[in-house]
């Protein structure tokens, strides 16, 4: 059960890698044709240089756990999503993932009480390079200790 | 290079679907999420949802193909964020639209605001947010 004690602590960070399977089978679940997450002569031929991820596709990476501070998905809301990059995901990216929660909020209507949990994730090379962060809303009907 | 954004210019509208409940699936299976409201009938009527609904992250992914239609390999993209407003389902087609709102100078780089949503065809609003791209 969640409650605020875990407001603003990090999970231990876990190692993920941009693998070029996983971003073709991404690219092809959206039903996106973009040679540019498959095809590595023609990604050489971008600015980018290298094959590249879809700008969601930070969603599929492990960012750990924070023991105790889980959630039932049944009834999950998600509410809001947001992604800030510094520069793409590049197929052969190592990056060391982690989360937070970083606010919680209830507020109550008339279908009962609701929590509202705002967590922030980011990835971060070995050499410490913050690639992305993003933020993500998920509103809650379980209960959680205010 | 220059660019010849404008506030008020259109992005080419992306139309995507009809969702098929294999697409729900696949995404499922990409994307890890495997929560069952978006794959299984029989537990999304049982949780009072009335069949199985889209991952919200699927039609995030269709608004982001959208804009890196229009924006990579020329343009970074730096931010992207989306408000989720309603149910999307198998059968469903959604038209993915971006309006430029905004376009400033940062230094060197030309900055653009774009206004993003998503619409099924009865011209209800699934998908909102706004991105930001950068030209050096």
């Amino acid at each position: 059960m969640i409650d605020q004690r875990f407001v603003g602590v990090w999970s231990t960070p876990v190692l993920n890698v941009v693998e070029k399977g996983a971003v073709r089978k991404f690219a092809d679940a959206i039903g996106d044709p973009n040679p540019i997450y498959r095809d590595e002569a023609y990604a050489a031929t971008t600015r980018f240089g290298r094959i590249v991820a879809p700008p969601t596709f930070s969603r599929t990476f492990d960012y750990g756990a924070l023991p105790g501070c889980e959630l039932e998905q049944d009834g999950l809301i998600h509410g809001e999503q947001t992604f800030h990059y510094h520069r793409p995901l590049f197929v052969g990216d190592e990056l060391l993932c982690s989360f937070r929660l970083a606010d919680m909020s209830f507020r109550t209507s008339a279908d009962g009480k609701m929590v509202f949990l705002i967590y922030e994730q980011r990835g971060v090379t070995k050499v410490g390079e913050e690639v992305f962060t993003e933020r993500m809303t998920v509103i809650s009907r379980e209960e959680v200790k205010s | 290079m220059t660019t010849s954004w404008e506030v008020g210019q259109w992005l080419p509208t992306l139309e995507k679907g009809p969702i098929t409940q294999v697409d729900l699936v696949k995404y499922a299976g990409a994307s890890g999420d495997y929560n069952p409201i978006h794959t299984v009938e029989a537990f999304a009527k049982e949780k009072g949802l009335g069949g199985v609904i889209a991952h919200g992250m699927l039609t995030m992914g269709y608004v982001g193909q959208m804009l890196t239609d229009f924006a990579w390999p020329l343009f970074d993209l730096t931010d992207y964020s989306v408000r989720f407003r309603a149910m999307v389902r198998p059968g469903d087609t959604i038209l993915c639209k971006g309006k430029i709102t905004r376009v400033a100078k940062d230094g060197d780089m030309t900055v653009a605001t774009v206004q993003v949503f998503a619409e099924n065809l009865s011209g209800e609003t699934v998908v909102k947010g706004t991105a930001t791209l950068r030209l050096a």
